[in-house]
């Protein structure tokens, strides 16, 4: 009880002014501390993590948009190279088809070219061998009619219309 | 640190303990009644200011993008106040009020848990001067800031006037003013305190207890045992107490504030 000894009786319910004092420099020196070095440097490392997680975020949609576009690229240029090849192709083949037309028709006039050559030089032919066939001919009926003549010549026309007759006759059947 | 001591040093406890268990002398002058500069409680101040300033800033000398594990907790400290209590109860204007909240917070926790540090055993908070402070911190932001908010005009007269039929203002309004601009700084002020005060006073009681049963008769020796695991069991109730009170002291100050900034009460 040395306490009330003392003589000192506190009200706990009064605050002591030198309490107030010392408690009010103390939290105002710890307020000044911490707000002013602590954490607002701790809001900046919020932010900069906010910042470092968005731009990573953003760097990943940047990556997955450029892939994006590229396999479009690569998907129009496989379309386009799909089409080449068939119009190439189909090129070829109309190439094909004309290249073929050519050489049937070629070939057609070729053989055209053949027969007609072949029927002039028979007509030909055939030209030169009434020619040496009436000389011969001639000649032969010339021999026959003075064998004939020369054996058994009756009168001048009864000669000239056996000839005649002959010849007409030989006539008709080569124009046949 | 040293009232106890000398109170269990002379093997005679003076039981039941008293208010004046809470004043203990001072050190500096040494023993001294009535001076209250330099005591166990505001050294006790003194330690709390300086540890949480020496460990934020040491914690935090040279911030991580990725955090080491003292960083992360001193993070993690500033994280909850802001984001569970700031932004929680004012909402996105709420951050800039967290340093403040979380320096409260902070120190209103370790302040309260020097009542269960051994050789301190007394919260500096049992004094009602600190809790004052405090709360006339509180008292003086919230109306600082609604006034900033809404003119003085509008913010005293949202304050006030409740949306009511007229002729049951003239009953509301004392009751605004008193619950608003009265009650709200002096019951922050006393509910931390007293919450401080019932534990000191509590534990004293069993520990004393034990020692003035023991004093009284040796066939009492049981009874001593159990008061002080009553001690003990009150420590760890004392320990939800002090972190419940540094809590609610600093989600109060949030809900003034919010309401300060409210549009409407």
């Amino acid at each position: 009880m040395y306490f009330l000894a003392e003589g000192a009786e506190h009200n706990p319910i009064l605050p002591i002014w030198q309490e107030i004092v010392v408690g009010g420099i103390a939290f105002i020196v710890l307020c000044f501390v911490l707000m002013k070095f602590v954490f607002p440097r701790m809001e900046q490392t919020f932010q900069a993590r906010v910042d470092a997680i968005e731009g990573g975020i953003k760097r990943a949609e940047a990556a997955q948009a450029e892939a994006n576009q590229l396999l479009e690229q690569y998907r129009a240029q496989l379309a386009e190279a799909r089409t080449d090849a068939a119009k190439i192709r189909d090129d070829a083949r109309a190439d094909a088809e004309g290249i073929r037309q050519d050489i049937l028709a070629k070939a057609r006039e070729e053989s055209d070219r053949i027969i007609a050559a072949g029927k002039e030089q028979l007509a030909a032919e055939r030209a030169t061998i009434v020619r040496e066939l009436r000389t011969e001919v001639g000649t032969i009926a010339v021999d026959l009619a003075s064998k004939i003549v020369g054996e058994s010549l009756v009168d001048e026309a009864r000669r000239k219309g056996t000839v005649d007759r002959f010849l007409s006759g030989l006539e008709s059947t080569g124009a046949r | 640190m040293f009232g106890q001591a000398n109170v269990l040093a002379q093997g005679a406890a003076n039981f039941p303990p008293s208010v004046e268990d809470f004043y203990l002398p001072s050190i500096l002058p040494w023993g001294a009644h009535n001076s209250y500069w330099f005591t166990k409680i505001t050294f006790m101040v003194w330690l709390a200011v300086g540890i949480l300033i020496l460990f934020f800033l040491v914690s935090y000398r040279n911030p991580q993008l990725v955090p080491t594990k003292k960083q992360w907790f001193a993070e993690s400290i500033y994280g909850f106040v802001r984001n569970n209590i700031a932004v929680d109860m004012i909402g996105h204007q709420g951050v800039r009020f967290a340093p403040y909240f979380t320096t409260l917070f902070c120190f209103v926790l370790l302040t309260n848990f020097f009542a269960i540090v051994p050789f301190f055993q007394i919260s500096p908070n049992s004094h009602i001067a600190f809790p004052a402070f405090l709360a006339l911190i509180s008292y003086v932001l919230f109306n600082y800031v609604g006034i900033r908010q809404h003119g003085f005009v509008k913010y005293f007269k949202a304050a006030l006037v409740p949306p009511a039929p007229w002729y049951i203002l003239p009953l509301l309004i004392p009751i605004e003013a008193f619950s608003t601009f009265l009650v709200r700084p002096f019951s922050l002020a006393v509910r931390l305190f007293a919450n401080m005060f019932a534990g000191h006073m509590l534990l004293l009681v069993f520990t004393l207890g034990g020692f003035a049963m023991l004093n009284a008769t040796g066939l009492l020796a049981p009874v001593s045992v159990l008061s002080w695991l009553m001690t003990v069991a009150l420590t760890f109730l004392e320990f939800l107490v002090i972190c419940l009170q540094a809590y609610v002291f600093t989600v109060l100050t949030a809900s003034y504030v919010q309401g300060a900034l409210a549009e409407e009460h």
